[in-house]
């Protein structure tokens, strides 16, 4: 569904991804892996276009993605939810959500969409017309995904969902990308909550320093020694 | 009683000073709110849609009517290809570029219309029929002037519920609160920034002519300084809110008016250093504007 061939992504003027090369298949949830710094959002924010490849190309469903501006991407069906949620903050949780239907012209498509959301997340219909800056963190990250899913996604990218939460808060997070999963939506998780996002995944990748250092199936990656050394805590 | 009539009238012609403040601000908040731009050069659109209207009417008898709405198209226009041409390369330089950016545009448009129609003080006269004056109790209006707090009053309700209702109004408010964000939900950015170049340059060029239509002359710098005021008057607010600029414009207005008609007279000629004291003394008790608040800056 997803096809990164040879990526390599400048930030003024310093190579941040090194020529990297990933896939992801429809209805496959993939991790990626990695410390701070290692470019793991890069990867997300080339992906939809907020950062321009400098070589290389990104191929959704076929169509070579590497140069579409971002509205386009989204418009192709591959919905962001950013590091640090960047939810609109003065606007109300309903304006929230319906933003994220900005490009869905299908009424009946928003309606049920929402219903869903409603039901992932109680809490947002609760405080509909509440302005979402007062929400706290775990709320506003359901928020933001709930705002993707108004987007229809056929692939959604997922950046540190867990970041600044509460363990509680992290349990319910990936308890929802659980069931997004058997949906059957396809993803791709970055998460520097390693074990979690091991747990969950079908595949993963580790990224080092702009570099693709390792890949394969989730399952073996937990056993995988240096993996456990380097990023489960483990010996 | 004298002094109270004078007062009152002071406050009207405040009021429509303050009117076209308002409008300009508006256009102004509207742009910085998306772009975090303070533009220099929004006051000389002003002028070019003032110019327009004289080319316009005099040179080819156009009808009033028909010179307004041209001089509307002319100031969009010029607008956009300011965005296109002098911001829009600018965008990921930072907020001091595309400021100083907004100068050069600023000195070029007004040397532009010096080189086009003399750098002259020019008489500037509009039809009788909207210059006749109306007198109510003590007040003297002109056509004009009603018109203008009519099409003022118009313009603010049609583009609140704009901004409130419509899709695009929407799309405004997101790139104002988080402009990566918007990006994200599938905005076309650059669609939304030129309609919000859009309508502040045509709101210009209607406030362009309440003025020359106010002072009768006009002349190829009349548009910086009530830019820079529309300025004050946003910031004055609180920048990026549309009711905010409205109040700021308001204020502004009827302060400038009350100082200039009840102080000495010779103090009179510091009425633009008064409406600046006046900003910075607002700003230092609220540092957001009146009805800013943290908040108003992008998350």
């Amino acid at each position: 569904m997803l096809e990164i061939n040879k990526l390599s992504v400048k930030y003024d003027n310093i190579r941040v991804l090194h020529y990297i090369s990933m896939q992801i298949r429809k209805g496959e949830m993939v991790a990626l892996i990695g410390a701070n710094g290692a470019g793991k959002t890069t990867v997300l924010r080339t992906i939809s276009g907020l950062l321009k490849a400098e070589s290389g190309e990104i191929l959704f469903e076929g169509k070579d993605i590497t140069k579409m501006s971002s509205h386009n991407i989204v418009a192709s069906g591959i919905v962001h939810v950013p590091e640090g949620r960047q939810i609109f903050t003065k606007m109300t949780i309903e304006e929230n959500l319906k933003l994220g239907a900005y490009l869905q012209r299908d009424k009946s498509v928003i309606k049920r969409n929402f219903e869903k959301v409603f039901s992932l997340f109680p809490i947002l219909k609760q405080r509909l017309h509440q302005q979402a800056g007062t929400l706290s963190g775990g709320e506003q990250q359901m928020l933001a995904i709930g705002r993707a899913l108004l987007g229809n996604p056929k692939l959604l990218l997922l950046d540190e969902p867990s970041m600044g939460l509460s363990p509680i808060m992290t349990q319910q997070v990936f308890s929802v990308l659980e069931s997004l999963k058997k949906e059957g939506i396809t993803m791709l998780l970055v998460e520097q909550n390693a074990y979690e996002a091991l747990e969950i995944s079908d595949r993963a990748y580790i990224l080092e320093t702009g570099n693709i250092t390792l890949e394969g199936r989730s399952s073996d990656l937990i056993q995988d020694p240096n993996v456990k050394k380097a990023y489960l805590g483990g010996d | 009683m004298d002094g109270f009539i004078y007062f009152l009238i002071q406050t009207v012609n405040g009021l429509k000073l303050g009117s076209v403040y308002a409008i300009v601000a508006v256009g102004y908040s509207m742009v910085y709110g998306i772009l975090r731009l303070i533009n220099f050069a929004h006051g000389d659109i002003m002028t070019v849609g003032v110019y327009t209207i004289l080319v316009l009417m005099t040179a080819f008898g156009v009808p009033l009517w028909i010179t307004v709405l041209l001089s509307v198209v002319i100031a969009i226009v010029v607008g956009l290809a300011t965005e296109r041409i002098a911001y829009r390369p600018l965008r990921t330089a930072g907020e001091e570029a595309t400021l100083i950016s907004s100068l050069a545009v600023s000195i070029f448009l007004q040397n532009l219309i010096m080189m086009l129609f003399s750098p002259q003080r020019r008489a500037f006269h509009l039809p009788e029929y909207l210059s006749r004056l109306h007198t109510i109790g003590f007040i003297k209006l002109s056509t004009m002037n009603i018109i203008t707090f009519a099409a003022v009053f118009i313009i603010l309700i049609v583009l609140s519920l704009v901004i409130k209702k419509t899709r695009i109004g929407m799309a405004m408010r997101a790139c104002s609160d988080n402009l990566n964000a918007s990006k994200l939900m599938g905005i076309n950015i650059n669609a939304v920034i030129v309609t919000a170049f859009a309508i502040g340059s045509g709101l210009a060029a209607l406030s362009g002519l309440m003025l020359a239509g106010e002072y009768k002359t006009i002349d190829p710098l009349m548009g910086f300084v009530p830019g820079l005021k529309a300025f004050c008057a946003a910031v004055l607010g609180g920048i990026g809110s549309l009711s905010g600029a409205v109040l700021g414009g308001f204020i502004l207005g009827i302060a400038e008016m009350l100082f200039a008609g009840l102080m000495p007279t010779d103090l009179t000629a510091y009425r633009d250093a008064f409406v600046f004291v006046l900003l910075i003394l607002v700003l230092l008790v609220r540092p957001y504007g009146i009805l800013g608040s943290k908040e108003g800056g992008r998350s």
